[in-house]
């Protein structure tokens, strides 16, 4: 980590977005990981796609669990409230603050301990119930601050740092969350930050559940020879299939796309993500397809990157499918919630 | 004619009881008895003793006809309903020398006429359904509905009283309402040729039951959820509070439902399990909504780690526990209150809770309110602790009433405006003096924005690792708790507040408890009465304890929990509080209480409160 402040001051030329807000404004405080850490890219990723989508920080609500990955949400948008919940349980504080109020934007970072582990349950509901989340998962396979145990997502054959060898096979939530009907699944690496902040900017917009399972890898206890989600491994196996561009809905598409190798997808809010095919034959709308595929390139040791399937057109989002007001259930005055003392003194006619 | 014991005349006093097997419809029956009774003013209540099983087990619910408006279980039987043959040898047993038994006589049953203290009453009740109706399950059903009519005979309950109370479940399905009123019509017509009618233990009209209703307590806690403004409800299906999201979502679909749009001002979502549901609550309180979660025993022992990050980073939430037999899953569907010690101190660290205790489904109804107002005040989790006796089973209650003039009391929640008028916003400092902090929600503005966290922090909200500013935290906190009791409601006293003797009690014990009190008055044994309604304790429950003597403490677990916290919590002299205790699952009766007093003021016959 490093123990320097950040200065508080900013150039004048540096660039600002609609709001007037520069990158800097959408900082958080200093990050505490190791130096080199793959969580502290995603959290640039982040910084990135909020200030690109001119985001009030006041909108953003930021929400973790325990561990390495879940202490990033306080490095990024200090505007926005965070809440640091406990170990693999931020899922269920997102479905209810969700719940109190549609109207922000819920970001997730979680890690694969916190998610595959311990809070497994909770984020296999969270896809079903479709809650509308961006859940990050900063995946590293390992444990960071308990010292390199294997997580749930180690590979078999990944050599620890000490020297065990994991033969548990992983759980992917790539795969994980295809097979639950998750609308929005993408896998990134944070080596890779061109392809991740689209890919966060289409979650953050998407209407339902993203998830984005992020290659992070953890330099002080899994970026070794042996291991199979360090930086040198990573990069040599990591194949992007489906790159994304995101568009915020006011603006004309700019890019050239050849025909045919594109897919524009509009997303509710009236923005799109146009996602350039770099494989002949992939169908990020077709789920079943996507998990064959991944599956295959899984057992060849190949992490396909890129937004791996998008339904836009599901319409079960958590408040659409309990047709909530439109007005956020936090703000609904109590004079509309009260059914009032006339309507009481009629109910107990039924009590008699 | 039976042969008819000869039994002391009991008008509107005395206990019938149905055994039925589980699954075949006879609540409607037994419920249609009770309300009947209940509307010729003569008060009741109704205990229902259920297995935990869909189908087949037996079951057995209990009406106690009560003239003085006790709400207790009586501890005996008069009547026995025997509708069950497998517990036919039981079900006799019970039955109070000079009772009754009334069983199906379709069939004979040598076993039920084993008893020359009580008068066994047949009743061919398969053979004149089967006469008249149709169908396997046709028949069960109306063969329940054909006992209410021979009770209602032999209890002198008035047929239209009934007869209306049918009309009003199946008016609206003619079929129905013409095969129960002809079944009824069976069991009654046969009861007033065949049998002495009515007998003597049985109804008059009075006049007590005007401005009361019959309810129960998950109905009146998911009716009082409406009323306090709860928007999010997230819980986990757990005998016995699952009716009360049922409750909550039946209302709500009736008045929080926009006619025109069909837009909900609600969201009820069934979790996981009980780590998640807690878990959204803190979520949507957080948020800025009103947020709850009905469980049981085992469901809070799965919140404690929420419960404990909810007090830590201080977000309001309520939760009912409608307690039942533990320890481990229990007797699910039989009644305690062992759940005091968990609430109290749930979660690991240093915790100390907001607890709320009801003694009714009156209470239920307002203290589900309180709960809210309680819990956004002081920005912590607040426990209401009722019990499956008061949660699932129907008591006569005066009609709740409404104030339109209620405002929720949101605590202190900071707006844009007033954040803007502040230098700079920190969480967790102590402002006003009163330990508890301001709070703010996200999306009103950024200079609100804090981190929320369960570890280590400051009074300006950020991490700490430092002692120093950790432990001024951790003292507000527990200044905060001093706060609480100045908030919570106040025990209720009954009685001159000058007897040596006295009784502290809570929740579902108070109709034993009040009846107790009666019983030992005939005694010439007068006690004062103490009915603690919240914890903390406040002033009034410590000068009361050390205003008596000797002081018995009344509750429904093996261990003495609310003895134990009281002897924790106040500065009370330990050996002067004496335990009664009941944990047999069954709701509580007098009898314990009656004899436990007497017992040891016969051991200590000095004490001054026995005034010969």
């Amino acid at each position: 980590m490093s123990f320097i402040n950040k200065p508080k001051v900013a150039h004048p030329a540096l660039p600002t977005n609609a709001l007037g807000l520069t990158r800097r404004q959408y900082e958080g405080s200093m990050s505490t990981l190791c130096a080199g850490c793959g969580h502290d890219s995603v959290t640039a990723a982040i910084i990135e796609a909020c200030w690109g989508l001119d985001m009030r920080p006041e909108q953003l609500v930021k929400l973790s669990g325990i561990g390495c990955s879940s202490k990033t949400t306080s490095y990024f948008v200090s505007g926005a409230h965070g809440f640091n919940s406990v170990h693999g349980r931020m899922p269920s504080i997102a479905s209810g603050a969700n719940a109190a109020n549609r109207e922000l934007t819920y970001v997730g970072v979680s890690g694969d301990g916190d998610s595959l582990s311990i809070g497994l349950g909770q984020l296999v509901h969270a896809i079903r119930r479709n809650v509308n989340m961006l859940y990050v998962i900063e995946n590293n396979g390992v444990y960071g601050l308990t010292k390199g145990q294997f997580s749930a997502s180690a590979d078999v054959g990944t050599k620890a740092k000490r020297g065990d060898v994991n033969h548990s096979p992983p759980i992917d939530p790539v795969l994980l969350a295809l097979s639950l009907g998750a609308t929005f699944v993408a896998r990134g690496f944070s080596g890779d930050k061109a392809q991740l902040v689209p890919l966060i900017q289409a979650g953050m917009r998407h209407r339902g559940f993203a998830i984005i399972d992020v290659l992070s890898p953890c330099v002080t206890f899994n970026d070794h020879e042996g291991s199979t989600k360090s930086y040198v491994f990573t990069r040599e196996h990591y194949h992007a299939a489906m790159e994304a561009d995101f568009v915020p809905h006011a603006e004309p598409i700019a890019v050239d796309y050849p025909q045919g190798e594109s897919i524009p997808v509009e997303l509710h809010d009236g923005s799109r993500v146009v996602l350039r095919k770099l494989g002949a034959s992939y169908d990020p709308t077709d789920a079943a397809a996507a998990y064959k595929f991944i599956e295959g390139k899984l057992t060849q040791n190949e992490y396909v990157t890129g937004l791996i399937h998008i339904n836009e057109a599901a319409n079960t989002e958590f408040h659409t499918l309990n047709k909530s007001s439109a007005m956020p259930l936090n703000r609904i005055p109590y004079e509309k919630l009260s059914p009032g003392r006339a309507a009481l003194e009629k109910l107990m006619g039924r009590y008699r | 004619m039976p042969n008819l014991v000869n039994a002391p005349d009991r008008v509107n006093d005395f206990v019938v009881k149905f055994a039925n097997v589980n699954g075949t419809g006879s609540a409607s029956a037994n419920s249609l008895i009770m309300k009947a009774i209940f509307r010729m003013g003569v008060p009741v209540t109704g205990k229902n003793y259920f297995p935990s099983n869909i189908q087949g087990l037996p079951t057995w619910y209990e009406i106690r006809v009560t003239r003085d408006a006790y709400a207790a279980r009586a501890g005996r039987v008069d009547i026995m309903v025997a509708m069950n043959a497998e517990t036919y040898q039981r079900d006799v047993r019970e039955v109070a020398s000079g009772g009754y038994l009334i069983y199906d006589a379709t069939w004979p049953r040598s076993v039920v006429l084993q008893r020359a203290d009580i008068t066994v009453i047949g009743v061919p009740l398969a053979k004149l359904v089967n006469e008249s109706f149709d169908g396997v399950r046709n028949r069960i059903l109306l063969k329940n509905i054909a006992y209410a009519g021979a009770l209602a005979a032999l209890l002198n309950v008035d047929l239209e009283i009934v007869n209306g109370l049918l009309t009003e479940s199946y008016g609206k399905k003619p079929k129905l309402l013409d095969s129960n009123t002809k079944a009824l019509r069976l069991g009654y017509d046969y009861a007033k040729q065949h049998l002495g009618c009515p007998l003597p233990l049985r109804v008059e009209r009075m006049d007590k039951t005007s401005g009361h209703i019959m309810i129960d307590g998950n109905t009146a806690a998911g009716l009082g959820c409406v009323y306090a403004g709860a928007t999010v409800g997230a819980w986990y299906p757990i005998t016995p509070s699952t009716s009360l999201m049922d409750a909550f979502k039946g209302f709500c679909e009736r008045y929080r439902v926009d006619p025109a749009t069909g837009e909900r001002n609600f969201a009820v979502i069934q979790a996981e399990d009980e780590l998640a549901a807690i878990g959204m609550v803190v979520g949507a309180s957080w948020n800025g909504a009103r947020a709850f979660t009905p469980t049981s025993g085992p469901g809070i022992s799965l919140m404690n780690e929420f419960v404990g990050l909810a007090y830590y980073a201080e977000v309001p939430c309520v939760i009912f526990d409608v307690q039942r037999v533990g320890p481990s899953t229990g007797m699910p569907t039989r009644t305690q209150q062992s759940d005091i010690m968990l609430c109290a101190y749930a979660s690991h660290g240093d915790t100390r809770h907001v607890l709320l205790f009801p003694a009714n489904p009156e209470e239920c109804f307002y203290m589900a309110v309180q709960a809210f107002d309680l819990a956004e005040r002081l920005q912590t989790p607040v426990f209401v602790l009722s019990d499956l006796d008061i949660g699932m089973n129907d008591w006569m209650c005066r009609d709740l009433q409404w104030d339109d003039a209620y405002r929720p009391d949101r605590g202190k929640v900071l707006s844009a405006e007033e954040l803007a008028g502040l230098d700079k916003f920190y969480r967790y400092v102590d402002r006003d003096d009163d330990a508890i902090s301001y709070r703010t929600l996200p999306g009103v503005s950024p200079k609100g924005a804090y981190f929320t966290r369960g570890s280590g922090h400051n009074q300006y909200g950020t991490y700490t690792e430092d002692s120093a500013e950790y432990q001024v935290v951790l003292d507000r906190l527990r200044r905060k708790f001093t706060t609480a009791a100045k908030y919570v409601p106040k025990p209720e006293l009954l009685g001159k507040g000058g007897n040596e003797v006295a009784i502290v009690s809570i929740g579902s014990c108070d109709g034993a408890v009040r009846e107790a009190i009666d019983v030992l008055a005939r005694k010439k044994i007068q006690v004062d009465y103490l009915r603690i309604k919240a914890f903390p304790f406040g002033l009034e429950v410590e000068s009361f304890l050390s205003a008596h003597a000797t002081i018995f403490i009344v509750e429904q677990n093996r261990d003495a929990q609310l003895r134990s916290l009281l002897t924790l919590e106040t500065a009370v002299e330990k050996a002067k509080l004496h335990s009664i205790l009941s944990y047999s699952g069954l709701p509580m009766t007098c009898q314990p209480i009656v004899d436990g007093i007497c017992g040891v003021l016969a051991d200590a016959p000095r004490l001054s409160a026995i005034k010969r």
